[in-house]
């Protein structure tokens, strides 16, 4: 019995410095890898920590359909892989909000440009009808440099391609435009939401698969047009409803100081609970060893979404992960104060905790699930990671502190000294 | 401790004389420190290399943006690293206003460390959602104690949680922290925390209650309570305040702001567990059950009577 409850015990201890490698380290066996909570596969960095942009555009119109924001979200999606922004992320927020994340860019105002635009493009001809829709008509477009006309100098252009439809009405228009040569009449009107961008002359009838609008266009004006066209147009106008950038120097810091803050916590508060509690102190230790190496695979896992108000959660829930473990160690102290024996004090202790534990961490329970529904973006991650830390840390109290506490008993310790202060007048509480 | 239910009033004077300050301060500052993310506006960081006055900058600002704006400048983690906060403006403002700086002072993009703007609809909307959110949070955890203990528990929790709420609220005005989303999140937690404390007390009380001798009072079975759970409620407010007193010394600026009302918010949440809850929930409690003993007292002597 004896023998076995250390083999356990020490069987654990393993387990848990396992699980903590595992979490924060990674592993490489057989062809299965993960490299960590901090790894490229682990939790995505919020911006706070890694540096970027973060945009809220409001639809400018009353009641947007869910339809219509999923196209507005692929439209981003579709810009911002272009653009080479691969890490943003998207998210929408009731009353037509759509939020973009993007790590490492600090350029906002190009970034907000670039997405908010509706990018309605119209090929109009001289009385301003519309002859070509690029909403239907242009199957793709693409940034070039090089010379438009002959002899020409070199410059940056948008080459767009035609449907087959579209290759015949651009005929059909060049051909009409070309016909009032004789008033000057004879152009198209090349339009990007409204304002010409181009006004190019028109000799002859023009049966191509593609055609350039040539403008002042610097190369990334060029490259943004034609990612804009490619993309498609947005359903209706988006403002900017907020903006932040944060820089690149200040993010890492910022995880930087709060890690190295967590790590000190957790050796002082390991400290700390031996010195109270003696034997069931380290124990605790263990648990919440455990605790923190659960905690790490999970935000890995998951891909939790971590902020600095994220990390603030966590360091909260290591200090209230211990607290189950105070209210046990505590109840047995009671326990033993009255004569128990220490098999007796260990599971009496632990069923008069129980409701205490249970009732406390549920009402953190509920104001986390609140948060998290709220929608306004520190206070979810927040929510998110106190809520994974307070469900890890009634597991890890509940079953793993008693799991080790029993194998105390298996061990048979009976010198009570290693459990409370002896000396201590009986009613110790009485401080 | 002894006699806390009979001295539970003068417990109140603490948090009293916290909220008095704050209310002073309050005063003195103009009102709260609201962020952008609540006004709407532009609130840049910008790295100065060098030290500054704060009014000089705001002169700059004023002097260099097309509808001469005024903000407000303060000193960062740093005093080279300057925080501009501006009211609503133009989005154009804040080129405007790191161009003239960057002239000034002659510095690279770089140096423009963080920068935020909102619009003053976006402010009032997260305002609003802020305090609804917060709201509907006490509602669901009254309805659950008062499921798991009573009514009169449930009120007196929320009773000190609103102490709390005060005394935090005074903290922002007194260190004129700013106030944004993260106040939303520091002011959860403290809630939160601070109903953790008060529902362990509760606890023991619930299940003393059960084994209670006659001639032990209400008041005396809350004190004893109270002071069976105090070494848990101490140690465990203990190991919460190590970790945020570490983020707060080691913490970059955004977080120190979030960490110190947390750090008195915790330790405001075990003073209103241990002192003001359980005693005013027992007072309540005995004079309630008198009332009750009375009113059978009298039924009792009408009845010989007739």
């Amino acid at each position: 019995m004896k023998k076995k409850s250390i083999v356990t015990l020490c069987f654990v201890v393993a387990l848990a410095l396992i699980l903590n490698y595992v979490a924060f380290i990674g592993f490489n066996i057989a062809g299965y890898s993960y490299d960590g909570a901090f790894g490229e596969k682990g939790i995505k960095k919020g911006i706070d920590l890694a540096g970027g942009s973060v945009i809220t555009f409001q639809a400018a119109t009353d009641s947007p359909t869910d339809d219509q924001m999923q196209v507005v979200e692929s439209i981003f999606q579709t810009r911002m892989t272009n653009a080479g922004y691969t890490e943003a992320r998207i998210s929408q927020s009731e009353g037509g909000k759509i939020t973009v994340e993007i790590p490492s860019v600090t350029n906002t105002d190009e970034a907000a440009d670039l997405l908010g635009n509706v990018a309605k493009l119209t090929f109009n001809d001289a009385d301003g009808n519309v002859v070509l829709d690029g909403a239907t008509d242009i199957k793709d477009a693409s940034y070039q440099f090089g010379q438009v006309e002959q002899n020409g100098p070199s410059i940056p252009y948008v080459k767009v391609e035609f449907n087959t439809e579209a290759r015949e009405k651009f005929a059909n228009a060049t051909g009409a435009a070309a016909a009032r040569t004789s008033d000057g009449t004879n152009y198209i009107s090349i339009e990007m939401d409204g304002e010409e961008i181009s006004r190019p002359s028109v000799r002859e009838e023009i049966n191509s698969e593609s055609c350039v609008i040539s403008g002042s266009f610097t190369p990334e004006t060029a490259e943004m047009l034609a990612n804009q066209i490619k993309s498609g147009q947005l359903p209706f106008d988006l403002t900017v409803v907020s903006k932040d950038t944060v820089g690149a120097e200040l993010g890492p810091e910022a995880l930087r100081s709060s890690l190295l803050a967590a790590a000190i916590g957790i050796l002082l508060i390991m400290i700390f609970m031996v010195i109270m509690y003696r034997i069931p102190g380290l124990i605790a230790d263990i648990s919440l060893l455990i605790y923190v190496g659960l905690i790490g695979l999970a935000m890995g896992v998951f891909h939790v979404n971590l902020s600095l108000s994220g990390i603030a959660g966590i360091v909260l829930s290591i200090g209230m992960a211990v607290d189950a473990d105070c209210i046990i160690f505590e109840r047995m102290k009671e326990e033993l104060r009255l004569g128990k024996t220490i098999r007796a004090s260990i599971t009496s202790g632990f069923d008069k905790a129980f409701s205490a534990i249970l009732d406390s961490n549920i009402t953190t329970i509920i104001t986390c699930v609140v948060l998290y529904i709220s929608g306004i973006g520190t206070v979810t991650g927040f929510a998110t990671t106190l809520g994974i830390g307070v469900i890890l840390s009634m597991f890890t109290a509940i079953v793993i502190t008693k799991f080790l506490l029993k194998q105390l008993i298996g061990i048979g310790i009976e010198n009570r000294s290693m459990f409370y202060n002896t000396k201590a007048n009986k009613g110790g509480a009485e401080a | 401790m002894k006699d806390l239910t009979k001295n539970r009033w003068k417990f109140l004077i603490i948090p009293a004389l916290i909220v008095l300050a704050g209310v002073v301060l309050y005063i003195v500052h103009g009102g709260f420190n609201f962020d952008v993310e609540f006004l709407g506006g532009v609130r840049m960081q910008v790295n100065l290399h060098t030290d500054f006055d704060n009014g000089e900058i705001a002169d700059l600002v004023q002097q260099n943006t097309k509808d001469t704006v005024s903000a407000t400048v303060q000193k960062g983690t740093t005093n080279e690293i300057a925080v501009i906060k501006t009211p609503p403006v133009d989005d154009s403002v804040k080129d405007e206003i790191f161009n003239a700086l960057k002239d000034k002072y002659s510095l690279a993009d770089e140096d423009l460390i963080s920068v935020s703007s909102a619009s003053a609809s976006f402010g009032l909307e997260v305002q609003r959602k802020a305090l609804m959110y917060t709201l509907l949070a006490i509602i669901c955890i009254l309805i659950y104690i008062a499921i798991r203990f009573e009514w009169r528990s449930a009120i007196m929790a929320v009773f000190a949680l609103a102490i709390n709420v005060l005394v935090m609220a005074a903290v922002y005005a007194i260190t004129n922290i700013p106030i944004n989303t993260t106040f939303i999140a520091a002011m959860l937690t403290v809630i939160g925390y601070s109903i953790n404390n008060t529902i362990v007390i509760f606890d023991r009380i619930r299940e003393n209650q059960k084994l209670r001798k006659k001639n032990e009072t209400i008041a005396d079975m809350t004190d004893r309570s109270i002071n069976e759970t105090l070494g848990r409620t101490i140690n465990s407010t203990i190991t919460t305040l190590i970790t945020i007193v570490l983020i707060y010394f080691l913490g970059v600026s955004t977080i120190k702001d979030f960490a110190l009302p947390l750090i008195i918010g915790i330790i405001a949440g075990a003073y209103t567990s241990i002192f003001i809850a359980s005693t005013f929930w027992a007072a309540w409690r005995e004079s309630n059950m008198k009332a009750k003993a009375a009113a059978a007292q009298e039924r009792k002597s009408n009845k010989k009577n007739k």
